[in-house]
């Protein structure tokens, strides 16, 4: 690759391999140490404070309910917005048409839009007086205040993750790939199996990834259609805001941390399984 | 370039010091931050106004006075955890008592400095239907009927929803005979009609008036007269139940912080201010009984409705107790939803 060339090119001449390692290693992990470690080992000190209290937190049935479903939510959405992000990624990189910059520009919104604004323009559609709320209503389906309007306000703020990811993969894979495979007598599954998705797969996975961190913790949009029942939908978020209301800061931070652990762990797998893909094309 | 970047900076240095200087200059230019709860805004949008005037009046000072508004629970925590505020004036004693005790910015006998246990305006707590109360809902038994939604916050969250809890509770206790369970299964069956629980007051309103969800809101009086007045077209009424309950929304100085900054002649004028005759009746303008209804034209006081009221400290022993009992971690609220029985 041309890159890779320009990179052997360049260590020809420099005494190291890579210009400025101990001073670009050094602020990396300053960085990383000031902005992610300290709050969060600070989280880890207070949490530590509960001692046998996290027992309770453990075996609350609140926390377990508003658990699952903060996770549960965040991964439906963030798999929808895989699907649908790749669809949008393809039609925006491969077509050209009238409007594409504008519908390229709209991708971006939800990043864009405070999180408590759409929340509520969620809301009043879903509500059951809202536009899509008062056509969905007599035929019995409800969305907004119930765990379906908690996942679909997740997709909404998930989505640019999943197009935006994609999009310069889809970019640089160009589209003569799927005409020689077309040419070649591939069906259109085949080509989107066989030749597209090998390659989307790693940024899939990133985009995936994203969206379902940005899920879990979401609490600005997700409150205003939640509903906010205890044990049906009162997601984690609100359980913490809501302990540390109570000026319970260790059950909160209890709480926060149980968050953290299991996103962790969660976007550790993601991100090896993102790396295999990834090796397992260049072989 | 690098130089450029350092004159920049020293320029950046220079107005702002300048800035600075000049506001300090003008010595005259007072300001105060009221942290306050939901339903306020109107209020003390026209309290603020009244007081600045007259304190212009009294010391040629220009009064400038922020608020800031919240859950009542939320905004406790704030002041708590630093946010600098000169009065607190909060939906409930508990909030106020938690910023004495867990902050340690003022005395824990606050509440006794100002008449009335502190509260300049009482509310209680009415139930607002759809207009022509098509459900036929007159007390807080229809509210337990099958099939009824009920709009209330999240006592954990809202002080407002905390006043609402307990005036279900105290109807249910002069109702039920036997006592514990049936208050309980009451508590319970009322909390199984709620479809949405929101943090705030102000997101109830939202949710039963803009979002058409639910029959009826459980709502503080004041706020129940302001979706009166907003929404003509759309047509809500009233419902003034059996039994209801006197809520004391009290306020208090900040006194480290307003020692701090040395607004504490200000902060306790603008206090006292609330009890005077203009004070009151703008409380009793925006829908609050005024504590002093003597120094208001009895005119104004026809639209508050006579109903037997219970108290805190009557019924329920105190916001301390009824904290406890009802509200923390694994409390009688807790049990209404199945958890935190421990």
């Amino acid at each position: 690759m041309s890159i890779a060339s320009s990179l052997r090119i360049a260590s020809v001449r420099q005494a190291g391999p890579l210009p400025g390692l101990p001073l670009a290693l050094g602020m990396t992990l300053v960085w990383l140490g000031l902005i992610v470690l300290l709050p969060l080992s600070a989280l880890l000190l207070k949490s530590a404070t509960l001692g046998s209290g996290w027992i309770k937190v453990l075996h609350d049935p609140r926390v377990f309910a508003a658990l699952k479903l903060s996770f549960g939510t965040a991964f439906a959405a963030a798999l929808f917005d895989t699907i649908v992000g790749a669809l949008i990624a393809w039609v925006l990189v491969r077509y050209r048409f009238a409007g594409r910059a504008f519908f390229d520009a709209l991708v971006d919104l939800p990043f864009a839009l405070p999180t408590a604004v759409a929340g509520i323009a969620l809301t009043a559609l879903y509500a059951g007086n809202g536009w899509i709320g008062s056509w969905l209503a007599p035929r019995g389906i409800k969305i907004a205040y119930t765990p379906t309007g908690i996942a679909i306000a997740l997709a909404f703020v998930g989505l640019p993750f999943c197009v935006r990811t994609m999009q310069p993969v889809l970019q640089s894979l160009g589209a003569e790939f799927e005409e020689a495979a077309a040419s070649l007598g591939a069906t259109r599954m085949t080509t989107l199996r066989r030749v597209l998705l090998p390659p989307l797969l790693p940024s899939m996975i990133t985009g995936f990834a994203l969206a379902f961190a940005r899920g879990v913790g979401e609490y600005g949009s997700v409150i205003f259609i939640a509903g906010n029942i205890p044990r049906v939908s009162q997601i984690a978020p609100l359980l913490i805001v809501i302990k540390l209301d109570e000026y319970d800061y260790a059950g909160a931070a209890a709480v926060a941390t149980l968050m953290l652990a299991l996103s962790f762990v969660i976007l550790l797998l993601l991100n090896v399984l993102q790396k295999k893909v990834a090796l397992g094309r260049h072989d | 370039m690098k130089r450029f970047v350092k004159l920049l900076l020293i320029l950046l240095a220079l107005s702002l010091t300048s800035s600075f200087a000049a506001s300090t200059a003008f010595a005259k230019d007072v300001s105060l931050l009221n942290v306050s709860y939901d339903p306020t805004r109107e209020l003390y949008k026209d309290i603020n106004a009244a007081f600045a005037q007259d304190w212009k009046k009294r010391t040629g000072d220009n009064l400038d006075i922020k608020m800031s508004h919240g859950g009542s629970g939320k905004q406790a925590r704030a002041v708590i955890d630093g946010l600098e505020a000169d009065v607190v004036t909060l939906a409930l004693a508990a909030d106020i008592d938690a910023v004495a005790s867990k902050g340690k910015l003022l005395p824990a006998d606050w509440q006794k400095r100002l008449p009335n246990n502190s509260a300049p305006y009482t509310s209680t707590i009415v139930l607002l239907v759809r207009k022509g109360n098509p459900k036929n809902i007159h007390d807080w038994s229809d509210l337990v009927r099958p099939g009824i939604a009920v709009i209330t916050p999240n006592p954990k969250t809202s002080g407002g929803a905390r006043w609402n809890y307990l005036a279900a509770w105290a109807f249910a206790s002069k109702t039920c005979n036997a006592k514990g369970a049936c208050v309980l299964d009451f508590m319970k069956k009322l909390y199984a009609n709620v479809p949405v629980l929101d943090t705030g007051a102000r997101g109830s309103t939202t949710t039963f008036v803009e979002r058409g969800i639910g029959d009826v809101m459980i709502s503080w009086e004041n706020e129940a007269f302001l979706a009166l007045a907003e929404s003509k077209d759309n047509g809500f009424e009233i419902v003034v139940p059996s039994i209801s309950i006197r809520a004391e929304p009290p306020v208090a100085v900040v006194d480290e912080v307003a020692r701090r900054h040395g607004t504490q002649a200000v902060a306790e004028a603008y206090l006292k201010f609330l009890y005077t005759a203009q004070g009151q009746t703008i409380a009793a303008k925006d829908g609050y009984r005024p504590a002093l209804p003597q120094l208001v034209d009895p005119a104004l006081l026809k639209k508050f409705p006579k109903l037997p009221l219970v108290t805190i400290d009557g019924a329920f022993s105190g916001w301390k107790k009824a904290q406890a009992q009802h509200f923390d971690d694994g409390g009688f609220f807790d049990q209404i939803y199945g958890g935190g029985a421990h």
